[in-house]
């Protein structure tokens, strides 16, 4: 783990009108961390994780985001074009609904190429090559290559959306809810492929999620958001074991046993 | 480091948000320090709180007052106060922890669960492998189990994979709470000859053992839990 922070932010807040989405949050983020973000819905857990992935803008507060370079920059001092290439290469963006992800009318290996492509790679063969092996390597097979995702079930759908993420090779994944509409045992299966692509590449990730188990499962740290706030933060297991806000000992009394 | 984790002051109590904020003191002023090369056990009755002091020095609880001073790569650290980013470099490199029960994560076959330790501090599968191989060999874990996930062992089954996890590191701290809960006679001699292979590797460890046997084979100090129980506590 290096010592410099991958993702830096600073009292970030966003208002829609004067109701709030997220006030006055700030973390940080090291390579090869994963954050959990987790609430109930409307606690502005994805207000923030679109606020810091950039495809919403606050209303104040500053994302800092370590280049390749090693330089640190302000996302929306970096240029549009900058921003989407950054979008396009260094970063993932796994939505809830693979449909909001992927492109559904081309097929599961055009899927994984086409950002292969976005960064310039021209080269049929082996972008074919490259796709094939992230679809394996996410578990779905060789001859499902030719084949368009509406024609995929949910799970397969979901794990394509993460290899047409992972295929650049990008230093932080920003994940909605990637478990969320999915049956359980569909769900294991997910998880256990995430944790290990995450482990095995070294990448950064942050985790928006309701579901704590997944949020155990999958991250480092979480971080406990109500009404746009954050109000707790820690180890991931301390914040489970030994929940310290009132709102947090809420959620984690209230998981069902099985 | 002949002293490498020291305890002064530490308290905690659990503050129930649900329940009207009722306050449930565990401990108070807990004060010891572990040896290089010992085992100490935690001795009282259950619900004294051993186990909350073993989840506050392994950073699970908080703690709400006092240090827990632990040597990680050469400097004194507080885990008490300890960023989770430096919990975690203290829990890959410095300190590990057998539970009791073990957190099965579905899919991941035994052999990979007790290398894990190994592969993130970054050995290579091979030798990872080959070593928690060797670990579960030694505690009579069957073969054929070792390339299915732990989730449907029996509990004797998932404790001595656990074990193999928490001690294929070569960690100078050592927390064990209960590991020879579930175990029968032969297996919890090989968990006795596995402490006292880290106590001649000088590791300092802390115990749990309910297990009078167990306890009088490993135990070279006694830290009587009952002498931090809170003073507002009727004893």
């Amino acid at each position: 783990m290096s010592d410099d922070p991958l993702l830096s932010v600073r009292a970030l807040s966003k208002f829609y009108g004067n109701r709030i989405g997220c006030q006055d949050v700030s973390f940080d983020l090291w390579p090869g961390e994963v954050l959990a973000i987790v609430g109930e819905s409307g606690s502005g857990k994805t207000t923030l994780l679109n606020c810091v992935s950039a495809r919403l803008r606050s209303t104040s507060g500053t994302v800092h985001y370590r280049m390749r370079s090693g330089e640190m920059r302000e996302l929306f001092r970096i240029s549009e074009a900058g921003r989407r290439m950054l979008m396009r290469t260094d970063w993932g963006f796994v939505h809830q609904n693979p449909a909001d992800g992927l492109r559904m009318s081309v097929s599961a290996g055009a899927n994984v190429g086409e950002r292969l492509m976005a960064v310039g790679d021209r080269h049929y063969g082996r972008i074919r090559a490259t796709a094939l092996d992230w679809l394996g390597r996410v578990e779905i097979d060789a001859d499902r290559i030719d084949d368009q995702p509406r024609a995929f079930s949910g799970g397969m759908r979901q794990r394509l959306q993460i290899a047409r993420n992972l295929v650049t090779g990008p230093r932080l994944i920003f994940m909605d809810e990637p478990t969320g509409g999915l049956d359980v045992s569909v769900q294991a299966r997910l998880l256990d492929l995430l944790r290990g692509l995450v482990a095995d590449l070294g990448l950064s990730a942050i985790v928006v999620t309701h579901d704590l188990a997944v949020a155990r499962l999958l991250s480092h740290r979480i971080m406990v958001m109500k009404e746009g706030r954050v109000v707790e933060t820690g180890l991931t297991d301390r914040v489970l074991d030994d929940p310290q806000a009132p709102y947090s000992q809420l959620l984690v009394s209230s998981i069902l046993q099985v | 480091m002949p002293t490498p984790l020291v305890v002064s002051d530490v308290t905690k109590t659990f503050t129930m948000h649900l329940r009207e904020g009722v306050r449930l003191a565990v401990v108070e002023d807990v004060n010891f320090s572990l040896k290089a090369g010992e085992c100490a056990v935690l001795g009282g009755p259950s619900g004294s709180g051993k186990s909350s002091i073993l989840k506050m020095l392994y950073g699970n609880y908080a703690a709400d007052a006092g240090q827990i001073i632990i040597a990680h790569h050469g400097r004194l650290v507080d885990i008490a106060h300890a960023t989770p980013r430096t919990m975690l470099a203290i829990r890959r490199d410095t300190i590990g922890y057998v539970s009791q029960f073990l957190r099965a994560v579905p899919r991941v076959p035994a052999i990979d669960v007790a290398a894990e330790p190994l592969l993130s501090r970054g050995l290579d599968v091979e030798r990872a492998r080959q070593r928690a191989a060797d670990l579960l060999a030694r505690l009579n874990l069957p073969k054929r189990l070792w390339h299915l996930p732990p989730a449907t062992f029996s509990g004797g089954e998932q404790q001595r994979v656990n074990i193999a996890r928490g001690f294929i590191t070569d960690h100078p701290v050592l927390l064990l709470d209960e590991p020879t809960a579930s175990l029968d006679a032969a297996n919890r001699d090989v968990v006795i000859a596995l402490i006292n292979e880290k106590k001649a590797a000088g590791v300092a460890m802390l115990g749990i053992f309910h297990d009078s046997d167990v306890r009088e084979a490993v135990g070279d100090t006694v830290i009587d839990v009952t002498g931090f129980a809170p003073k507002g506590k009727a004893a």
